[in-house]
């Protein structure tokens, strides 16, 4: 035991208890098994470690100990590949699969976590040492809300207007509002599609929404999701039966045409509100200051 | 190698309209013309398409 013992242990502990806080199953599900849940609790204490003897090291006078940080950067990019790996494994076999841009903001997402984890840590230790416990537990508790808030990103309820409209028909083609969705020529598939489909109208709120709903990993993020929410009424070998999001080229709305089990409008339109905005589909064309 | 966006089969009442070079199945009326579309869809894993009323098209996607 040394002066040191206390402050690490507390960063140790309040990191280990952000990555747990962090580490939520809803009903996106993942991570749904125990297992992986290990993983990330013992990754998530060695990240801890990792910062609350970063301060101690530098009052020791023991600067290349420091170097040690660089290694836990390379240790939780491998992270992010292993959950990417995983993910693109596992997508195949997804009745709606989740999408490359969606996995890849998942995985992010788990590397980015352990960084905060680390940070939490740092800065609760750092407190310990310079002031004391009772200084140290409130930045912890600010640092670990702020992990919360810097974890949380936008939803698609903050960027569009949903509302319900009724597929319908015109031809062989199916429409959702003015927009085409698909050409389904068997009258027998066209009943189903009719009986169990429903479509919402995605009305972006600016004009740097319009591209971010265009990216076509957004848009399966929208699906996917939904399905998983709200079950999807499909099979192996029925290909025509295809949840399926297209765009209006005109003003840039995006209509979602889906297949649910259950068929609840208003619950459906809370689930797509829900939808994370993916940071790889987000652009700024507002942002762009180009030369007229 | 999976093929994508291909045509399968087509499937005609109308046998002048269609191109060689792809399976077609001809058939006497419109009843006949949905039961083998219906068959086809799911024995070849694709979409029927109806392209007009004489012609439905089988493609993988």
């Amino acid at each position: 035991m040394n002066e040191y013992t206390y402050p690490i242990l507390l960063g140790l502990i309040v990191g280990t208890a952000t990555r747990i806080y962090m580490l939520r199953t809803d009903y996106r599900q993942y991570p749904t098994y125990l297992h992986g849940k290990i993983i990330h609790i013992a990754l998530g204490f060695i990240a801890a470690g990792l910062g609350s003897v970063a301060i101690p090291s530098i009052m020791e006078e023991d600067f290349t100990a420091i170097t040690f940080l660089t290694v836990a950067a390379s240790q939780f990019r491998e992270v992010r590949n292993m959950e990417r790996n995983t993910l693109t494994e596992l997508d195949s076999f997804e009745m709606v699969p989740r999408g490359r841009t969606y996995i890849e903001g998942i995985a992010i997402a788990f590397e980015s976590r352990n960084y905060l984890v680390m940070f939490t840590a740092l800065v609760s230790t750092l407190a310990y040492l310079v002031f004391n416990l009772w200084v140290a537990i409130i930045v912890a508790t600010i640092a670990i809300i702020l992990s919360k808030i810097m974890m949380s990103g936008g939803k698609l309820s903050d960027i569009v207007d949903i509302e319900y409209v009724e597929p319908h028909f015109e031809d062989a083609g199916l429409y959702v509002d003015n927009i085409y969705i698909m050409n389904i020529g068997l009258p027998e598939r066209q009943k189903e599609v009719l009986k169990y489909g429903m479509g919402f109208i995605l009305k972006p709120k600016n004009f740097n929404v319009r591209t971010t709903i265009a990216n076509l990993g957004q848009r399966q993020a929208i699906l996917h999701d939904v399905s998983t929410a709200m079950g999807v009424f499909r099979d192996s070998g029925t290909p025509a039966l295809v949840p399926l999001a297209k765009r209006d080229l005109d003003d840039g709305r995006v209509a979602v045409f889906i297949l649910p089990q259950e068929r609840n409008i208003k619950r459906a339109i809370d689930v797509i509100g829900e939808v994370p905005t993916l940071e790889n589909a987000i652009k700024m064309p507002s942002e762009v200051h180009a030369e007229s | 190698m999976d093929i994508e966006k291909f045509i399968l089969a087509i499937i005609t009442t109308n046998p002048a309209k269609v191109p060689s070079g792809t399976s077609v199945f001809h058939c006497e009326n419109k009843e006949e013309m949905e039961v083998i579309a219906t068959n086809l869809e799911a024995i070849l894993d694709g979409i029927a398409h109806l392209l007009t009323e004489e012609i439905y098209v089988i493609v993988k996607h």
